[in-house]
């Protein structure tokens, strides 16, 4: 049956199950890449996108449960001014090692300062918690939030 | 990877043939290059040499060897030939090289060599196409190339006034003579312009803008999707399957069983499921029903374990790696001997990008897409698995979501092709599912450890001795699983016995970040902390009385094993230097502080101490403070990516200790499935870390891996101090 989705602004239509997760049917239908696959469990955050500005786990999102919910992809993200400023802080700071947990955790993270402009350590560590990072940059991931904010990099 | 080991396995031999190799491709290299004309890379580009090319509006164009696992080599090995060819680094583009020894020599990312092996190599890489380009340049106008000076990309005669591009003589310097290397001017390193300065990673403006780059991100016209599934016990053969259910599911084309594939000493039974989506596929999996053969298997689990060592204990240890003196008459005599187990367990490397690979047999070749961190060694495993040709078989490496020593085995490369086998001319991309990615995985070996200290009546250690009960296969200890010879603190005493028995298992292993050091630096080094304790000391204090007089402790040569794998010597002076230096950062005390605790070790060439501090926060043990200082040679190459290393270390270091990571076996069976079993550190348990690098006069080293094994130590003995009862045994868990 097809199904409509709004991605990045865009509306797709796409013909899958409704069971199908959002993260496949992204990667794999829409040709949206970035959101990666790292456990299929909602546990690691590499497939973190948001639905109508909420960071979720698009691996355990069936798409019959999106609705008419805008979607927005790290591809997307940076086209509002928190996403584009997370975006520059996250590339000024070299945040990644590997990258591969890098789209989520920038999802995370607008959806963060979009709720909480001035979010305090204890704030980002709560936001930040569902999102895995292997090689453990979270050094920079915590100065990168903190400079898109508009703060000082307090470590 | 360092060549701690008593015995060399069959990996090691295959690596080490091809690193003794390396050191003498780079010049064939570029002749190569030169042979081949230089044909022009793209529109407007000169191609120089394999590793550098120029484009018409001055862009250069550098080649990186070898895979990037995060450990930031994509911007250190074309930091090191931009410095040399003299350019501005904001001029350069950095390029991915295919797996091809012939033109790379060795691509491996591993054992931290990437810096060793090519600190000197792509300077020189640098410095030859620079000298090339400066001849040319002589040439076109009439002047000795000795009057010429080069500058960010330009030439220049300063005589005349004349300067030319690089790129206006790219297409003549590519037919210029290769200079012998020995003719070559290098750098004063007073002059670095690149090299030692901040660089971001080449990839990360693509990264965070959500490319795709990653071994999973391959897509390939017409491309169908692959998922595994592998029997509950690790090396059960497949007897029978039915496949019939998996099969009605809509989108799937085929089901495949693949038998005995993989590595060589740890070969496994699968059935792929072959779909137009990978969810589809993963989907039908779960419908296959199938009777594995566990052939005894299931016999083998951590109560197992842990009674073999303790029947091990009650013996002699099997294998002597090490004696010296006579350490039973030492602890006889000794004024007091402390003794204690410690013990360890298995871990996963749980890459967070999980196991992948794509694949496609065309027109009687085989193509493949990787994250691979060793890909011509993989090229020739599944050329030999599979029966081809190896030069039929080519790879392509992409970016890699995290190493760790996983993609140091290729069972996934050889699955890959196996499944593109059966469906021929269609390329199919296979991915673990993070369950089979965790039962698929080569685990750090597991460890037991009986140890004896002596100290004579001033406090000295004067004998020391381990039985080191590991695992392995017929009698020789696993990858990850040796005892090195130059055991600190073995290695520094009069009287001193190093003994060895392997106890067989099902558990595949395999290298993970620090191999061996990240375990044997918590057994001794918290054991030591002990000991220290018995002669009234702290442990750093105890160390640098251990380490004495500066001067260099070259262990014995192993038999039959060539010099680059040999134990490397150790440096007193650079270990007491470290030692002083966490010392003097954290404010060390001569008393013991509550909470506070200090690991040294050295390995992958590097020599680093870690302060940890910790304390109960919210009834939960939390390390807040961590300082850490390291001597890795004169030179830190980039900075910006050397702060990144070590900080993931010192977590890495925290994650062995509290956050309860450990892979338990029972009935033969990977006891975690995923994430949730197995809990990495999370942000919210990240410390402040102060660093501090000691420069020494000596070539740089690796930065990947030497800094975890004495921060896991370090937190170890911080716990140890908090909880006012000893650690013995990872994980810490209350």
């Amino acid at each position: 049956m097809p199904t409509m989705l709004k991605v990045n602004g865009t509306p797709r239509e796409v013909n899958v199950p409704g069971e199908k997760p959002l993260l496949w049917v992204l990667r794999e239908d829409l040709g949206y890449l970035g959101p990666k696959f790292g456990c299929g469990a909602g546990l690691c955050g590499a497939c973190t996108v948001h639905l109508d500005g909420q960071a979720i786990r698009s691996c355990i999102t069936p798409i019959n449960a999106v609705g008419d919910a805008a979607i927005t992809t790290i591809e997307g993200v940076a086209a509002s001014v928190v996403g584009k400023k997370v975006s520059e802080a996250w590339v000024d700071l070299d945040v990644p090692q590997c990258g591969y947990c890098q789209a989520g955790q920038i999802m995370s993270a607008v959806a963060l300062l979009e709720a909480n402009p001035s979010p305090s350590d204890a704030d980002i560590d709560s936001a930040m918690a569902g999102n895995l990072c292997r090689c453990s940059t979270y050094h920079r991931i915590r100065d990168a939030i903190k400079q898109a904010a508009g703060g000082t990099n307090a470590r | 990877m360092r060549a701690d080991m008593t015995a060399l396995s069959t990996d090691r031999r295959v690596v080490l043939k091809a690193m003794l190799a390396a050191g003498g491709t780079l010049a064939f290299d570029i002749q190569i290059a030169a042979a081949q004309g230089a044909k022009p890379n793209g529109a407007a580009s000169a191609r120089i040499s394999a590793y550098v090319a120029i484009a018409a509006d001055n862009t250069v164009s550098i080649t990186s060897k070898n895979p990037e696992i995060g450990q930031g080599v994509k911007a250190m090995l074309p930091m090191l030939i931009a410095e040399e060819l003299d350019v501005a680094w904001a001029s350069v583009k950095v390029e991915q090289a295919v797996a091809d020894q012939s033109r790379f020599g060795e691509q491996f990312a591993g054992g931290s060599m990437t810096t060793p092996m090519n600190w000197m190599p792509m300077r020189q890489a640098g410095a030859t196409a620079r000298a090339m380009i400066v001849a040319a340049a002589a040439k076109q106008w009439g002047v000795p190339a000795a009057e010429l000076s080069t500058s960010a990309g330009e030439v220049i005669h300063a005589a005349t006034k004349r300067r030319a591009p690089y790129a206006a003589l790219a297409a003549a310097a590519a037919k210029e003579a290769v200079p012998d290397v020995a003719s070559l001017n290098l750098k004063d390193p007073a002059t670095f312009a690149i090299i030692g300065k901040p660089v971001r990673g080449p990839d990360t403006p693509a990264i965070v803008a959500g490319k795709p780059l990653f071994g999973v991100d391959a897509v390939l016209p017409g491309m169908v999707h692959a998922a595994l599934l592998t029997a509950p016990v690790r090396g059960a053969t497949l007897k029978s399957h039915d496949a019939a259910k998996a099969l009605a599911l809509p989108g799937v084309r085929k089901v495949v069983a693949l038998r005995q594939l993989g590595h060589d000493d740890a070969p496994v039974d699968a059935l792929a499921v072959v779909a137009d989506s990978w969810w589809t596929a993963s989907e039908a999996c779960k419908l296959l029903v199938a009777q594995w053969d566990n052939g005894g298997r299931d016999k083998h689990s951590d109560a197992a374990f842990a009674g073999a060592a303790k029947a091990a204990f009650a013996g002699k240890p099997a294998t002597s790696v090490r004696k010296e003196g006579d350490v039973d008459a030492a602890l006889a005599k000794a004024a007091k001997v402390v003794s204690a187990q410690y013990s360890y367990p298995f871990l996963a490397h749980a890459t967070l990008e999980p196991q992948n690979c794509t694949a496609q047999f065309k027109d009687g070749k085989l193509e493949l897409w990787v994250p691979s961190q060793i890909p011509n060694e993989g090229k020739d495993l599944v050329a030999k698995a599979l029966g081809l040709a190896p030069e039929t078989v080519s790879v392509s490496v992409t970016r890699i979501g995290g190493g760790f020593g996983r993609r140091l085995q290729s069972d996934f490369m050889i699955f890959a092709a196996a499944i593109a086998r059966e469906v021929p001319g269609v390329p199919v991309k296979l991915i673990l599912d993070r369950e089979e990615d965790f039962k698929l995985d080569f685990f750090r070996p597991a460890g037991f450890h009986k140890l004896d200290a002596g100290l004579d009546a001033s406090g000295k250690l004067v004998a020391f001795s381990t039985h080191f009960v590991t695992f392995g296969a017929k009698g020789q200890p696993g990858r990850g699983g040796e005892l090195p010879n130059d055991l600190v603190p073995a290695n520094l005493v009069p009287d001193m016995d190093l003994g060895m028995t392997v106890l067989d298992s099902n558990v595949p292993l395999g290298w993970l970040r620090a191999p061996g050091s990240n375990a044997l630096a918590f057994a001794t080094q918290a054991f030591l902390d002990e000991v220290a304790g018995a002669a009234g000391k702290t442990l750093p204090i105890f160390m640098l009385g251990v380490l004495g007089a500066p001067r260099l402790v070259s262990p014995p040569k192993i038999p039959g094993v060539p010099d680059i794998w040999q134990p490397p010597a150790f440096h007193t002076g650079r270990a007491a230097a470290v030692t002083l230096e966490a010392m003097k950062m954290s404010g060390w005390k001569d008393e013991p502080v509550k909470g506070r605790g200090f690991g040294f070790y050295f390995s992958h060439l590097g020599y680093f101490a870690v302060v940890a501090d910790c304390a109960q926060v919210d009834g939960a043990v939390r390390v807040t403070k961590m300082y850490v200082a390291g001597d890795i040679g004169s030179t830190i190459i980039n900075p910006m990516n050397a702060e990144q290393q070590i900080r993931g270390a010192m977590i890495e270091g925290i994650g062995h200790v509290i956050s309860g990571l450990k892979v338990p076996f029972a009935n033969g069976q990977v006891q975690v499935a995923n994430f949730d079993a197995y809990p990495l550190p999370r942000i919210d348990v990240v410390p402040p870390i102060a660093i501090s690098m000691v420069r020494s006069d000596n070539p740089p080293t690796g930065l990947g891996e030497p800094a975890l094994p004495p921060a896991v130590a370090a937190v170890a003995n911080a716990v140890s101090s908090l909880m006012g009862k000893r650690v013995r045994s990872l994980p810490y868990e209350g």
